[in-house]
């Protein structure tokens, strides 16, 4: 879909594309671009000729790039193609597709749905013009097409795609070509496909004629509305809804005067992507051209006898949209993922019989219905994307020598090489492609932001940053911007004196750094220094670095137990204590060493705290009480952090008498901030860094500073004091916070909570110091000790670093502005952690503050100065360099929803703080309408207004926001308790892209469709009640909780295999692990939910529910395309909602 | 007047009192130009062997303001069972349990040899005695292990069944529970934050917890030992526990950076101790005994700052207002002492360091509490060592010498009022119609009490005289006191003690002769001493010197027989004659003078004097210095630098310091080894005579005096040169002294 948007812009693009090309091939050639998109891609395209014929003509590639795979098969028989096509029409899968084209990746562009682009046809017509649509879609070609969302462009862009593909073919001839061909390609396309085939590929079809389709274009345009439609053809969602208008608008596009045929061609190609259910009925019956359509496939492609090119382009140009946008010169990658790519876009097929849906369409009387059902098929789908990215990208390493490329999707397995950037799995952006200009900036509203995880764990094949040591000088650095050396600065004048790649001033190499350059420029040592090759690497830092001008001692951890009624009582205190015998003695080291270096510590606590002596001479421990809670300090100074091999003896009986000493204990009332201040003051008395594990059951009520008292209010939710459940209730907290920033204090918590305990509040420490929290809410012995053993023996193992200050540096022209995550700011530039871990992710965004030159690109240099868990003072570096552009396509075309998502949650999740809840929702919504309504605007071809257009890139925008509006913080059910939601507030303001990605769209696996003999998961499917069978078994997980959900036709033979229990209703939903049992089908499940395990930083509750059960209520919240209890609106609806908005903001 | 030596010894060995007149003039006038006031010492608790106590409750007068106690002077009317109060003249019937009594049959409080009587009381539970051991561990090793030693070797010579409690202190404060198995618990405290007594209480969960009903608990109704038992454990039971954790206790562990001192929380320490007992044992015999090994020099009641650079407050700094932490530090430790005196328990300090250890700022703490202050250069020494073993002395019956929370009630007839009380008491403010205006120590009342008391503490009481002058001698001629003290014994018995002493009104005009001669000049210097000691407490020193001149002048000129402007005319009776001389060394004691000495020995001499009986007391004033030679056997000498003679042996007490002084022959003889021929025995024997005189002093005094053994010219014989009266110097020694 977005490609035909893309192909809109086309015209501007046009150049561009050539750049698309160009990335295309560096991403899947793995060539190595260079940084400047075009220039090389020209060359690229140079070599691109010889994969592809299109290629050269860098317009065709996009084309090529989305039949790209395909293209071989398509390329043979067109009318394969178009099968594809078809496929991809399936609905979303066509915007799947495109995905899948995964080349496509990036489609720029957009992905709009084009609401019923099928019903398009009709009404399309008069659209149609407007949007130009043959022409737009010649021009969208010339554009980069591929970004092209699909809109009627569908039909353009879709040839990108199809370019791609099959196009490849038909890329030759040149992005002009393709656009007019595509368009015309499409038109028949979506006009052939659009009605029958249409709605169902493009998804878009069915829905339009439901959506607003009708009532919009009854009430507006019935052209714009037709324009949604349209707009389908490209990624168009919008059809659906706006149905009638859209679907209308654009059939004209393409086909213009084909309409019927074209034009329901071109909707349904774009449709594919968007969901344009345009007036369906009006257009249906329009588009009904579609019913010639529904020969669609057969008929699309005659239509056209380019378009078959493009056709396969179309196809392609979702699957280029996403892939060949981003610069890759279509062309280039194009091909080569295409190639692979192509395949899995033909599937849309699936859509048809989805589209059947479409019926509906049908029966909606044009304009009545102002909501009708729209295909869900038809509308972008995530997991296609997913799948789709995953084949085409998921097999070749990413290489980041290129500036500006963008990464594969987070769900996707891929390798990274890091040749001068910074792996994805450091950084990744919301758009790799910046705008040169503020203006720019601010008329996408595409916010600037990068996702940062300094310490990420990589896979064993990837190598670790380097660790360079620079002696007692320690690290070269600009003299003006204190810049770290790194792979972007500029050796003159012989190697004596540097260029600073961020500020520009000159620094003189110091003598014992000195290097000559070679006849390129480039020193000679270049491969011999991390510093100048690599995207990231370590420094060691020299003493200048320290606080206080010493070297740090080795951190130090705390355990500070809870020995109050509850805890004793639950049997956790005799848990923690038995676990922690066996976890001491895995304490993170570094490198080979052959012991931890780090040093523990334990303190219990109720209403005082009692610290323990462990020195190793003692032959028992002594306790310490401090009750002098008010004022706290810390008793001892030897022996209470100690050597755990040296103290193994003490620590042991410690640890033994613990529970035995509370077991009478009848005190229930709490302390919590003086728990804090006493390890922190213990911290500050070893001087050294370190890190509590505080495990803590209750609302700390006893008389202590930070007391608190039960302010929990349901009554409040949905007033303008909502804001405050989420605030700390004092500001005590985050005085404390401060100073154990200072120290470098890292607070972990683990809370027990029976009743309310106000995590909004407690968890202010662990915020700020970037520790984590974890919650087991009513906790139980026997379901939820695996659960928490696992957690906290993952969090006392993972790699952490102390005492932690991060700086971002930025090019001249555009500057970090924002932070979010779980850290402390002094100053308005540098975070600062008392401790970060491997979890823990920061969320960066940039604003302009000049203007930004596309020959130099952006660069990013995020330095991270931290103390080591042997003691060692580092300084870690990721370098990024950027595209800048000054045409918006070539930003949409280079953006990752999903770190966009990332930003948007944290955006607002922060926002909930200071506004109610509403508005952040309503801002949110705007902010993702005006970013697309400005894509529409400015990126895709002109189209009927009633089509939704949406950029490759961002097709999963509406259904991923819609989650995030639907999610507990911002929407809560009302089972969903105060802490809980600022639980999860606190949770997704550290998380990383992956994590946020499947905590706000939950993987839903069919177990029972799972291979029992082979490694793979299932293919996942959509969340939504729709897809589950009563007779299968599911899988959800979220990345906090695992459901397996059981129809009630299950077989009984599974149901004994995995529960080892004869029927459905023996099935305990007590359970919280699965049995082990001997089958193939029990263990490839229980395979299944470990893998899924080890691939989360946290332990997920599993949780069995029976369908019709009660539970089930709780797990339907999880599926996140219906409609929520709560209110939340399905993705359906919220894909015509944001229609509506952007019809407005367009009007 | 033989006479009345006899009588005052008589009445001493009888009632553990004194008078400073022994008949007392007959008005206020009189009184008043007597110069030294009508005043007694009194030691309460003086050690009777004869004395059995008897097992009843004592017969008080029932007029509610009197409560006078039934004794040997007053009136009985044996038909009518009547007695009559001797003090407000009230009639009074006596208990049914006397129904029996008869000229013949008299009850022991009658008859006038139990002029002081003994009862034993049945009241209130009888609760162990309490030792609260607070220890300082920012100590040196050496000092740390003697100490521990010390201490464990203390628990043997508790009764089994005391309650014992340890608290330690550095820069934090640790009390320690006792009771515990498999690890050693205790509760820590921040050594700089005063804390309130409730505050106290509550973090070491004293305070009665708000008990959550728990159903399948029975209720524990002994609750109140249940908690204290977590500090305070009877010796028996936990005697390996407390041994193991004294054996384990370590030095502070804080680091001491150079230049500075060890925080030393002192002040916090004893405020946690006080605040322990007072909300577990309140109005229970309790010792805490605070030992220190240096100044506090955190939180409230710290004397110095822990910059080593800044030397602790001497006399010097003190007169030129420069002691920035003495007044806060005295307010806290006057506080504490209060409190503690409030809840009749005792504090003993032992301080053992080269320097000062803020015994000045302390010094409330054993003086109003009746605490014992021991001063020494370390905890390693055998001072150290002895006088602590000897705070658990047992009397010839096998009892400890201590005694706890008592009260002593004053009553007088009605010619005379009370002034004023000078020892280790406190007011209890107990006004009445026999309470002076007129203070003199520690006055406005005419009850005190002692928290804590040994046979040998010695309180000074002061009266005054209220007849007109006009008015006629009292009918009968005799004034009574009475002294009642309840004390809890170190067996745990409640008892009280009943003085009665009546003395003869005389006419100072008319019978001036029979005043003079009762005076007693002993109990006189001392009372006069006490007075000027206690005056040297608030007042500048010259002033005191000055007043005590003035009185010593205004009594000679009452008394001395002497021809104006003839100086070798003037004379004194016998019963004045050794009074100026007392005051004359009176002047020159560390009591008064405080040049070369710091403001802790100056408080510690002050202290102890404020307590001895009238023979230490004395000793005190004007050491005693015997000599020893061929000539004869040994005798008491002058305490002048004449009777420094070179063949002979000087031993000389002052009650803190015992000196051997040989001189500069027998210094001779002795390193020329005389004393190792056969033939020269006699000198070893005269060598030995000393030191065995020195031993016996040794054994029985409290606190163990600096021993110091030196010879002519010895740099050690500073300590006898500083006290001898110089009559002879380099100044005169070869023109005036050889003359003579």
């Amino acid at each position: 879909m977005s490609v035909n948007q893309q192909a809109h812009t086309g015209p501007p693009y046009g150049q561009p594309q050539p750049g698309y090309q160009g990335y295309q091939q560096p991403a899947y050639g793995g060539q190595p671009l260079p940084g400047v998109p075009q220039s090389q891609y020209g060359a690229y395209n140079g070599p691109m000729p010889g994969y592809q014929q299109p290629v050269p003509p860098q317009g065709s590639l996009r084309a090529p790039p989305t039949s790209g795979a395909p293209p071989p098969a398509t390329g043979a028989s067109l009318p394969s193609g178009h099968l594809a096509y078809s496929q991809f029409g399936h609905g979303d899968v066509q915007n799947g597709i495109p995905a899948s084209a995964a080349p496509m990746q990036r489609p720029p562009a957009s992905q709009p749905f084009l609401p019923g682009s099928a019903p398009t046809p009709v009404s399309q017509t008069s659209t149609f013009q407007q949007y130009g649509p043959p022409p737009a879609s010649v021009q969208q070609l010339s554009n980069h097409m591929a970004g092209m969302t699909i809109g009627s462009t569908t039909a353009s862009a879709p040839p990108p795609a199809g370019l791609g593909y099959g196009p490849p073919t038909s890329v030759p001839p040149v992005s002009g070509s393709f656009s007019a061909t595509g368009s015309g390609l499409y038109t028949p396309y979506t006009a052939s496909q659009g009605p029958p085939p249409t709605s169902v590929s493009q998804g878009l079809p069915l829905a339009q004629p439901p959506f607003l389709g009708q009532p919009i274009s009854t009430q507006r345009l019935p052209t714009q509305v037709p324009g949604f439609a349209p707009p389908p053809s490209s990624t168009g969602i919008g059809p659906s809804s706006y149905s009638p208008a859209t679907g209308a608008p654009r059939p004209p596009t393409m086909p213009g005067p084909p309409l019927s045929g074209q034009t329901v061609a071109g909707p349904p190609t774009s449709q594919p992507n968007h969901i344009s259910s345009p007036p369906p009925p009006s257009t249906m019956s329009g588009p009904h051209p579609g019913p010639p359509m529904s020969g669609l496939h057969g008929p699309p492609p005659p239509t056209h006898p380019p378009q078959p090119g493009y056709q396969m382009q179309q196809n392609g140009s979702f699957g280029q949209v996403r892939g060949p946008q981003p610069n890759y010169g279509g062309a280039y990658p194009g091909t080569p993922n295409y190639g692979s790519q192509p395949g899995p876009p033909p599937p849309p097929k699936r859509l048809d019989p989805d589209s059947i849906p479409s019926p509906q369409l049908n029966e909606l009387p044009p304009q009545q219905k102002p909501r009708h059902r729209i295909d869900p098929d038809a509308i972008p789908s995530p997991i296609q994307v997913i799948e789709d990215d995953r084949s085409n990208r998921g097999s070749e390493p990413f290489v980041t020598g290129v500036r500006g490329q963008v990464p594969p999707l987070v769900t996707t397995n891929f390798l990274v090489k890091d040749q001068g950037n910074a792996s994805p799995r450091y950084i990744r952006c919301t758009s790799y492609n910046i705008p040169c200009t503020s203006d720019m900036a601010k008329q996408s509203q595409v916010p600037l932001a990068a996702v940062i995880k300094p310490l990420a764990t990589l896979p064993p094949e990837e190598t670790l940053p380097y660790l360079v040591d620079h002696g007692e000088s320690g690290p070269v650095r600009c003299n003006r911007c204190k810049a770290y050396m790194c792979p972007f600065m500029q050796f003159i004048e012989g190697g004596r004196r540097f260029q600073c790649c961020f500020c520009s001033c000159v620094t003189e190499v110091p003598p014992h750094y000195f290097q000559h350059l070679d006849h390129t420029g480039k020193r000679v040592d270049f491969y011999d220094r991390p510093e100048l090759s690599l995207g990231s690497y370590e420094f060691l830092a020299t003493v200048d670095y320290c606080k206080n001008n010493k070297f740090p001692s080795p951190p130090a951890f705390i355990f500070m137990i809870d020995v109050s009624y509850n805890a004793v009582k639950s049997g956790l205190v005799r848990l923690i204590c038995e676990e922690l015998k066996s976890l001491l003695d895995y304490l993170p080291r570094e490198g080979n060493m052959e012991e931890s270096a780090i040093r523990v510590g334990f303190v219990t606590y109720n209403k005082v705290l009692h610290f323990y002596n462990v020195k190793s001479s003692l032959a028992q421990p002594q306790m310490m009480v401090v009750s002098d809670v008010a004022d706290m300090f810390v008793p001892l100074l030897d022996g209470f952090l100690v050597n755990v091999n040296e103290s193994r003896t003490v620590i042991a009986s410690l640890l033994d008498q613990i529970p035995e000493m509370f077991a009478d204990t009848r005190e229930t009332e709490t302390v919590f901030a003086p728990v804090i201040q006493a390890g922190l003051e213990a911290l500050k008395a070893a001087e050294c860094a370190g890190k509590l594990f505080i495990f803590h059951t209750s609302l700390p009520i006893a008389e202590a500073p930070g007391k608190l008292k039960n302010r929990d209010d349901k009554k409040l939710i949905n007033t303008d004091k909502e804001k405050t459940l989420f605030q700390p209730q004092t500001s005590f907290y985050n005085n404390l916070a401060k100073d154990c920033v200072a120290q470098g204090c890292c607070v972990d918590l683990f809370l027990f909570p029976n009743q309310y305990l106000d995590v909004a509040t407690l968890g202010v420490v662990t915020y700020q110091t970037g520790g984590s929290i974890y919650k087991y809410a009513y906790f139980q012995l026997e379901t939820d000790q695996d659960r928490f053993l696992n957690d906290l023996r993952r969090d006392v193992q993972k790699e952490v670093g102390f005492d932690a200050v991060m700086r971002v540096r930025t090019s001249t022209g555009i500057r970090a502005t924002d932070f979010f995550g779980a850290f402390y700011m002094s100053n308005t530039t540098d975070v600062e952690m008392a401790g970060l871990d491997c979890d823990k992710t920061i969320t960066v965004e940039f604003k302009h503050d000049d203007k930004l030159s596309e020959d130099s690109g952006a660069l990013l240099q995020c330095a991270l100065l931290y103390t080591s868990c042997a003691g060692q003072r580092r300084l870690r570096i990721h370098n990024l360099s950027l595209n800048c552009c000054t045409q918006l396509a070539d930003l949409y075309r280079n953006c990752e929803t999903d770190t966009l998502i990332n930003y948007l949650a944290k955006y607002a999740y922060r926002g909930v703080l200071g506004s109610p809840v509403k508005t952040v929702r309503d801002a949110l919504i705007n902010q993702c309408a005006q970013i697309l309504a400005c894509y529409r605007k400015n990126c895709a071809s002109p189209s009927s207004a009633g089509q939704l257009i949406l950029p490759e890139c961002m097709k999963l925008l509406p259904v991923y926001l819609n989650c995030v509006l639907k999610s507990d913080v911002l929407q809560p059910g009302p089972e969903v308790t105060t802490d809980d939601r600022a639980y999860i507030r606190q949770l997704v303001t550290s998380m990383d892209v992956a994590e946020t990605n499947v905590f706000f769209y939950p993987r839903l696996l069919p177990l029972t469709k799972a291979d029992v003999d082979s490694d793979s998961l299932p293919a996942a499917i959509r969340n939504s009640e729709e897809r589950l069978s009563k007779g299968d078994i599911y899988l959800l997980e979220n990345g906090l909780n695992i459901f397996v959900w059981v129809g009630v036709n299950v077989q009984q033979g599974l149901i004994q295999n995995l529960f080892g229990v004869s029927s459905f209703s023996q099935i305990s939903n007590a359970l919280s692990t699965l049995p082990v049992l001997e089958n193939p089908f029990s263990k490839k499940v229980r395979s299944i939910v470990d893998m899924l395990q080890v691939q989360r930083s946290r332990y997920m509750k599993l949780i069995i529910v029976k369908q019709e059960d009660k539970l089930e209520m709780l797990f339907k919240h999880f599926l996140v395309e219906d409609k929520s209890l709560s209110g939340g609106a399905s993705y359906v609806d919220f894909l015509c909602h944001m229609h509506k908005e952007i019809r407005q903001l367009l009007s | 007047m033989a006479t009345y030596l006899e009588f005052i010894q008589q009445n001493e060995e009888r009632d553990g009192v004194r008078f400073s007149w022994n008949v007392w003039p007959s008005s206020r006038l009189e009184a008043t130009r007597m110069v030294v006031p009508l005043a007694c010492l009194l030691t309460p608790l003086k050690e009777r062997l004869d004395l059995p106590p008897v097992q009843y409750e004592p017969v008080l007068c029932s007029r509610p303001t009197c409560k006078a106690v039934l004794n040997p002077l007053c009136q009985v009317d044996y038909r009518a069972k009547l007695w009559a109060c001797n003090f407000c003249f009230q009639r009074n019937q006596f208990p049914p349990a006397y129904a029996g009594i008869s000229e013949v049959n008299q009850p022991a409080e009658l008859m006038p040899q139990f002029s002081t009587i003994e009862y034993i009381v049945q009241r209130g539970p009888q609760t162990p005695m309490i030792f609260l051991y607070v220890v300082d561990t920012c100590l040196e090793e050496e000092d740390l292990q003697a100490l521990k030693e010390s201490l464990q070797m203390s628990l043997s010579l508790l009764p089994a069944d005391a309650l014992v409690g340890l608290i330690t202190f550095g820069r934090m404060v640790q009390v320690h529970e006792l009771s515990c198995e498999g690890i050693s618990k205790s509760y820590v405290f921040r050594g700089t934050k005063d804390l309130t007594a409730k505050q106290i209480q509550d973090m070491l969960g004293l305070s009665r917890p708000a008990v959550p009903l728990q159903p399948g608990r029975p209720l524990q109704t002994p609750e109140q030992p249940v908690i204290s038992s977590r500090f305070l454990q009877p010796v028996h039971k936990i005697d390996m526990n407390l041994t193991d954790l004294l054996g384990e206790l370590q030095r502070d562990p804080w680091p001491v950076t150079q230049g500075k001192r060890p925080l030393r929380s002192t002040g916090v320490a004893l405020s946690i101790a006080v605040g322990l007992l007072e909300g577990t044992f309140p109005n229970t015999g309790a010792r805490i005994m605070l030992f220190t090994g240096g100044p506090p020099t955190q939180g409230p009641g710290m004397v110095v700052g822990d910059e080593l650079k800044t030397p602790i407050r001497s006399w010097h700094d003190i007169e030129k207002d420069n002691a920035r932490f003495m007044r806060k530090a005295t307010k806290h430790y006057e506080t504490l002492a209060n409190r503690t005196a409030a809840n009749g328990h005792c504090i003993d300090i032992y301080a053992c360091a080269l320097d000062q250890t803020g015994l000045l700022e302390m010094k409330c703490c054993a003086n109003l509490t009746g605490g014992h202050m021991v001063m020494g250069d370390s905890f390693n020494t055998s001072l150290f060592k002895q006088t602590f073993q000897r705070v658990f002395n047992k009397g010839f019956n096998g009892e400890f010498r201590m005694a706890f929370g008592a009260s002593l009630d004053v009553k007088t007839s009605r010619e005379l009022k009370i002034a004023g009380a000078i020892g280790p008491c406190t007011s209890l403010n107990a006004k009445g119609p026999c309470v002076s205006e007129n203070e003199l120590g520690v006055g406005g009342t005419s009850q005190w009490k002692i928290c804590s008391l040994d046979p040998s503490t010695t309180l000074a009481i002061y009266f005054e005289v209220v007849n007109q002058h006009n008015a006629p001698i009292p009918q009968g001629g005799r004034g009574a006191v009475q002294f009642v003290t309840q004390y809890q014994h170190s067996n745990t018995q409640k008892r009280i003690r009943v003085t009665t002493i009546a003395r003869n009104w005389a006419d100072a005009q008319s019978q001036l002769q029979h005043i003079e001669a009762a005076f007693d000049q002993e109990a006189a210097a001392v009372l006069m001493a006490r007075l000027g000691v206690y005056r040297a407490e608030s007042e500048e020193g010259p002033d005191v010197l000055r007043w005590l001149d003035r009185q010593l002048i205004r009594l000679c000129q009452k008394f001395g027989q002497y021809n104006k402007d003839d100086p070798n005319s003037f004379r004194l009776s016998e019963s004045f004659s050794l009074y100026p001389q007392f005051m004359f060394h009176l002047r020159r004691s560390p009591f008064l003078q405080v040049f070369n000495n710091s403001p802790d020995e100056s408080s510690y001499y002050r202290h102890h004097f404020a307590r001895q009986d009238l023979t230490q007391s004395l000793i005190m004033i004007q050491p005693i210095l015997y000599a020893y030679s061929f000539h004869g056997p040994p005798e008491p000498v002058l305490l002048d630098s004449s009777s420094i003679l070179p063949d002979r042996i000087l031993l000389m007490d002052t009650f803190f310091q015992i000196v051997i002084y040989l001189g500069e022959t027998i210094a001779q003889w002795q390193k020329a080894g005389y004393q190792d021929m056969p033939e020269y025995e006699n000198f070893k024997h005269l060598l030995q005579a000393p030191l065995d005189d020195a031993q016996e002093i040794l054994q029985t005094r409290f606190p163990m005096p600096r021993y110091i053994h030196t010879e002519h010219g010895g740099s050690q014989a500073r300590f006898l040169l500083s006290k001898v009266n110089p009559s002879q110097t380099h100044n005169n020694l070869y023109a005036w002294g050889q003359v003579s």
